[in-house]
């Protein structure tokens, strides 16, 4: 028997499509095409396989009704007592502190504006990607330097009401920094009125007037940016394959995607809301599954990606990214008698009285409440039935 | 039967003084309950016309028993006006935000329209509302009728200032009943509520019936909470109707109101900030209408959300390897209690009556007979055997339960659907519910004294669902990933692996024993060996009789070392499982095979391949067959499994030593600053980074060197290596060094100054002063070590704490953010309003429950089953 060739195997396949998923379509060329190359596919044996792959997808679908959004809630909620609680771990680059486990799945839900770990991945485009010493000083310039990691001593000189820096020399040279530079920023942060003399390594900062001014002054200077990326505390670069990538603790998205050398296509921040400002509600959508996937997956358990999309796109239907929480998904439930369930009962009652609200009983608590059946599962099948009888007359 | 009523909907709103006293069955005027002879006073809080609690009395107002009186409402009239507390906040808001003279909202015309239209048509209107009541507030002069506004201030709890003066509860309301209709929206206020219904001049009286009194033992009448408020309402409510008429000077007056709205206050929440709650007269807080409501045990948590049922059982569980996994064992005096309810037809009428003969003395036997009219008839007290006579088609037997019944089965915490499962009962002697240890893992349960609990569906239609949904077979693959999460576990590896070793030879009589007593047929294929004319069968051999004869599989065995270079089929090990046409040729039978949670290979196929019939069937033999294998075999463990030779002790003594100079070298080298620093990390972190390195270096050392000792002769290593229970880490922790303890990641450093303990050197960070273990679990710990070691443990144990509180809310916030999330017949997922939140219910529409690990379509193992098969 000869086997038919692999234009056919592509034509045939491909009227799969609509049918079956793509990927499955796909998949399916691809594997037979490289069968195809070792022993002969017949015509039947071709028609067998795709009637075997539209019978495995119809036997796979979800049916109608299916709770999935408490299986999905379960799935994700179950192993969360294996988690580890461990708030801080070195794992991957060991230099780096990243939240794991528990707490870190917590926060992801929470949606929290500052993830207690913020952290960048910046990758990098071609000539810097390739080379240590350019991918080097990207990361000089990304990492923030403060006035703080530069002095080796502060006074407050009181008799003369000024403050006194001086600088390392050594921490100078690494941070690619001169005094005269750090007196040009401090100026220009401070403002004309302050009076700034250098002195080889040494600075002196006149301006307060009373005791109390000057010590805020200590405080605001010792936190000046003299250079890098806001809030970005610590870069390390790391070879990964072929290229040389930054990671970088302290998140600024917005900033790194500015400047020159970076791939803005790859660079990516753990920080949600970060991601949700600048690229939108999609790409959120998609960071919170990869953060929650990678969370799950590094604690060594098992959770079908289906799972972890529904909690995204449940985070994200409106739009906007939502807590799940009483802040969010649950606070805003259309059902009173649902909000009131789950956190604070009076406020919500409180609340519908007067806004003459009404409960359509159509969600799972409610239905509870009022001893309905649950319209989910076999509770969501509906029938027209002629009235009269009941069951025990 | 009355007609049954479905609620379609609830509407939320506030009570008018007319509806307050159209709804009231009488007004209530006396302070005291009841008079010497213990009879209701008429018109009082108990006035038998709100209801009765007590069995014998009828409702004065629908004449029906405590079982049928809902209870009805009744009203009292306040003397005085006073604020409704729950809603000062809102009135603070209308007061800022409306004109003081006439009343409409301080915002221009153009605004209203625009901020109407904006409303128009939205669900959330009172967002808009919030904006309006923003701008409008604090405006000085109304726009409307141009009067100057003054500003209003509030005092907590519910004093309100104009200016100066102070604005009674009275000004308020008439301020309030000035605000106009088409203004409310606007305010935030539905058009069907009246902003003067927040200060109240009636106030309703709940039904006895939901205030029941409870009459102690001693014969003392003890009221409820919210009746003694309701008193102290009332008397106050009098004597300030007393004063005002008397004509008592201003001040008294205004002191009485103010005790009254103190007390109305705490009669609806009794945690206000800024007022003491009032208190009963023990001292004790009492729980008013708020804190009914509130929180876990509060009314919506605990009674509306989470309901008590009949039909149920709690019990102590243990474990019965000879039951079928989706059985459960019920003891009979359980049985002897639980009802099913049981419909007569013609087909089991004699069974029926012999049922009811037997009525509630012999066990087998029934507990109430319903007649096709309705009527109960107790078969405690009731002549059986003529209503056995009576029976016929139409009656209903409520019968004891009894073997093959279904029931749901359940442990808490009930985390995943798995924690509520159909099972079939056996009825058996004893005081515990059974179960097979292959559930174990789904319940999370084990024997140290867990309880259960049962409930007995009881109509057909619950138990065809509970049979066809919940029933255990049916939940062999978790929908969490796709892989099947009943399996074997702990014995059931061990004797499948004793069996399937290739020094296991058994001759007939054992052989068919095994098989007997795996629950099979004892049909043995031809024998492997023949010595002296004995004939001798492998282990492989009987565990390959369960197997479906078209089954092919190779995989590595758990037991795999994972040498550089596999030799495959020639492993000595037996590492290498071959299984060709059902037959076990080569490997060994471990986790890997069919452990739950594991990697389980062989079970997996079964299940997917066989489908959930043949798998059951499968793994119900296979268990059994495993123990009694291990029985028969023999296989035990004891604290000399962990004994290893003097020199490899000696040889471990070396190596820790060498761990602790490298570690007294690490330390000098970090005082002499020689010590190179690691990027990002300061010197001292880099010194304790070493350290940790390199103490857990030497426990790993350690272990190689006892693992040198532990061969798979020894039965604790067996365990542990076929995945049966516990890990070589174990072992090695018991037989060699248990190594270094820490708290937060760290090594142990607080105590006192420098030092954790006494007993060392202040600033001392060698390896023994910071909770380095070198001692092994078998030999014993010193003192010192054993202190560590419990520092250690305990950290262990506050973690587990605060993980299970933490992850348990982190569930119930998930649970309730996705519960109404289901999907509809054109295959989207939607929520409870039916907003659209997925297209195609996970990109691709496939359940996870009936993936293969995720994946919804296996093509390479179509292709291979198809064309690649078929052309071997």
């Amino acid at each position: 028997m000869t086997g038919v060739s692999p234009e056919t195997i592509r034509s045939e396949v491909r009227k799969l499509r609509g049918e079956v998923p793509d990927s499955v379509v796909e998949e399916l060329e691809r594997t037979l095409l490289r069968v195809g190359k070792e022993r002969a596919i017949t015509a039947e044996a071709l028609q067998r396989v795709i009637e075997a792959v539209k019978e495995a997808h119809l036997s796979s679908l979800v049916e109608p009704g299916e709770a999935v959004g408490t299986v999905a809630a379960q799935s994700i909620g179950e192993p969360g007592t294996q988690m580890t609680l461990r708030t801080f771990h070195y794992a991957g680059v060991a230099e780096l502190n990243v939240t794991l486990g528990l707490p870190r799945l917590i926060e992801i839900l929470d949606t929290r504006r500052t993830p207690s770990a913020a952290l960048m991945t910046v990758y990098l485009e071609p000539p810097y990607s390739k080379d240590k010493d350019k991918a080097r000083a990207i990361a000089q310039e990304i990492e923030m330097t403060t006035v703080e990691d530069l002095i080796s001593e502060m006074e407050t000189d009181l008799m003369n009401m000024q403050l006194l820096l001086s600088l390392s020399r050594s921490r100078l040279r690494q941070k690619e920094l001169t005094p005269s530079k750090v007196k040009e920023v401090l100026s220009r942060e401070l403002g004309p009125k302050v009076e700034i003399n250098v002195e080889e390594t040494k600075l002196r900062i006149k301006a307060a007037e009373s005791l109390s001014e000057l010590r805020r002054l200590a405080a605001r200077v010792r936190k000046i940016k003299l250079k890098g990326v806001k809030d970005v505390t610590k870069v390390v670069v790391k070879k990964e394959g072929e290229e040389w990538v930054i990671y970088t603790e302290g998140s600024n998205f917005a900033e790194i995607l500015k400047m020159k050398g970076v791939d803005k296509k790859r660079t990516t921040t753990n920080n949600i809301r970060e991601i949700e400002e600048i690229l939108g509600i999609e790409a959120a959508r998609n960071a919170l599954i990869r953060e929650m996937s990678s969370t799950l997956r590094e604690q060594g358990l098992e959770v079908d990606i289906r799972h972890i999309m529904l909690v995204a796109d449940m985070m994200t239907v409106k739009g906007e990214v939502r807590q799940i929480g009483r802040h969010g998904v649950s606070g805003e439930k259309s059902s009173v008698l649902a909000r009131a369930a789950f956190e604070i009962t009076l406020k919500h009652l409180l609340e519908a009285s007067l806004r003459g609200e009404e409960d359509r009983l159509r969600g799972v608590t409610e239905s509870i409440i009022t001893g309905n059946p649950i319209p989910l599962g076999t509770g969501s099948v509906r029938l027209v039935m002629q009235g009269g009888r009941s069951e025990r007359e | 039967m009355r007609p049954q009523r479905v609620i379609e909907s609830i509407r939320f709103s506030l009570l008018s003084p007319d509806e307050i006293r159209k709804m009231s069955v009488t007004s209530v005027v006396t302070a005291d309950t009841y008079d010497e002879d213990g009879f209701p006073i008429e018109r009082g809080l108990m006035d038998r016309r709100l209801g009765v609690v007590e069995p014998g009395l009828t409702c004065r107002t629908c004449g029906g028993g405590p079982k049928d009186c809902p209870g009805h409402f009744g009203h009292i009239e306040l003397a005085r006006p006073v604020i409704h507390v729950n809603y000062v906040e809102t009135i603070f808001e209308l007061l800022q935000s409306t004109c003081r003279k006439c009343g409409r909202i301080l915002l221009k015309e153009e605004e209203r329209e625009r901020l109407l239209q904006e409303m128009e048509g939205k669900e959330e209107w009172w967002k808009v509302s919030e904006k309006a009541v923003q701008t409008a507030k604090g405006r000085q002069e109304c726009p409307h009728c141009g009067e100057e506004q003054e500003e209003v201030k509030f005092e907590k709890p519910f004093t309100f200032m104009e200016g100066k003066g102070r604005l009674t509860p009275s000004d308020i309301r008439t301020r309030l009943e000035r605000i106009r209709t088409e203004d409310l929206r606007l305010l935030g206020l539905d058009p069907s509520v009246r902003p003067e219904w927040m200060v109240l001049q009636v106030l309703l009286v709940p039904p006895v019936t939901v205030r029941p009194s409870i009459t102690l033992e001693t014969g003392v009448r003890s009221e409820d909470d919210l009746t003694h408020k309701l008193v102290d309402i009332i008397r106050i409510n009098q004597r300030l109707a007393e004063n005002m008429e008397a004509g008592a000077p201003h001040l008294i007056v205004e002191d009485l109101w103010e005790l009254l709205q103190y007390h109305v206050a705490t009669y609806f929440s009794n945690e206000i900030s800024g007022v003491p709650p009032a208190r009963h007269r023990s001292g004790r807080v009492l729980r008013t209408l708020g804190q009914r409501l509130k929180g876990k045990e509060g009314r919506f948590r605990g009674n509306l959300s989470g309901k008590r049922v009949d039909f149920s059982a709690r019990a102590v569980i243990s474990p019965d390897p000879c039951l079928k996994f989706d059985e459960v064992g019920v003891p009979e005096y359980v049985a002897r209690v639980l009802t099913v309810r049981s419909r007569v037809t013609s087909f089991n009428l004699e069974e029926m009556r012999e049922l009811v003969r037997r009525g509630t003395e012999q066990y087998p036997g029934a507990q109430w007979v319903i007649s096709p009219d309705g009527k109960r008839y107790d078969l405690r007290y009731a002549d059986r055997e003529e209503l056995a006579q009576k029976l016929e088609p139409g009656y209903v037997v409520e019968r004891n339960l009894r073997d093959g019944d279904i029931v749901l089965f359940n442990r808490q915490p009930s985390l995943h659907r798995m924690s509520i499962m159909a099972h079939r009962v056996r009825v058996m002697p004893g005081h515990t519910f059974r179960l097979n240890l292959c559930v174990c893992p789904l319940y999370n349960a084990d024997f140290d004294g867990d309880e259960m609990n049962l409930h007995v569906p009881q109509s057909e239609e619950a138990q065809v669902e509970a049979m066809i949904l919940m029933a255990v077979q049916n939940q062999i693959i978790s929908p969490r990933f796709g892989g099947p999460i009943i399996g074997g576990i702990q014995d059931h590896i061990t004797g499948a692996y004793l069996l399937t070793r290739k020094e296991t030879l058994l001759d007939r009589e054992k052989a068919c024993q095994l098989l007997m007593q795996a629950g099979v047929e004892p049909v043995l294929p031809e024998p492997a060996v023949v010595r002296e004319g004995v004939e001798y069968w492998t282990g492989k051999q009987l565990f390959s009789v369960l197997l479906p004869k078209d089954l092919n599989l190779t995989y590595r065995a758990k037991i795999c070392e994972g040498c550089s270079r596999c030799k495959e089929e020639e492993c000595e090990k037996e590492a290498y499982v071959v299984i060709e046409n059902g037959e076990l040729k080569r490997g060994v039978i471990d986790a890997h095979a069919y452990k739950a949670l594991d990697k389980c290979e062989l079970w997996d196929r079964m299940v997917k391949e066989y489908g959930v019939e043949r798998a059951s069937e499968f793994l119900n033999h296979v268990t059994r067959l495993s123990i009694a294998a291990a029985e028969m075999l023999g296989f035990t463990t004891s604290i000399d499994d962990e004994d290893i030779p003097r020199i490899a002790k000696e040889r471990i003594e070396e190596k820790i030593e060498d761990a602790k100079k490298k570690v007294r070298e690490l330390i000098e080298a970090y005082n002499r600053e020689e010590l190179e620093p690691l990027p990002g990390r300061s010197l001292r972190e880099t010194l304790e980074m070493r350290i940790m390195e390199a103490l857990a270096e030497v426990r790993d050392r350690a272990g190689q060197v006892a693992e040198k000792h532990l061969t798979l002769s020894n039965p604790a290593v067996i365990m542990a290596r076929t995945g049966a229970r516990g890990s070589m880490l174990n072992l090695t922790q018991m037989a060699a060094c248990v190594g270094q303890q820490s708290v937060r990641g760290e090594r142990l450093n607080r105590g006192y100054v420098g030092r954790v303990l006494i007993h060392f050197k202040s600033e001392d960070l060698g390896a023994e002063a910071r909770g380095f273990v070198s001692s092994s679990y078998k030999d014993g710990l010193k003192p010192l070590e054993f202190f560590f070691h419990a520092a250690g443990g305990r950290e262990g144990l506050v973690d587990t704490a605060v993980r299970t509180a933490q992850s348990g809310y982190m569930q119930r916030r998930l649970i309730n953010a996705l519960q109404d999330l289901h999907v509809e017949y054109d295959g989207t997922v939607r929520d409870d309003r039916g907003v659209i939140v997925q297209f195609l219910y996970g990109e691709d529409g496939a359940d996870p429950m009936r993936t293969d690990n995720g994946k919804a379509v296996r093509v390479d193992r179509l292709v291979e089953k198809i064309i690649g098969g078929g052309a071997k």
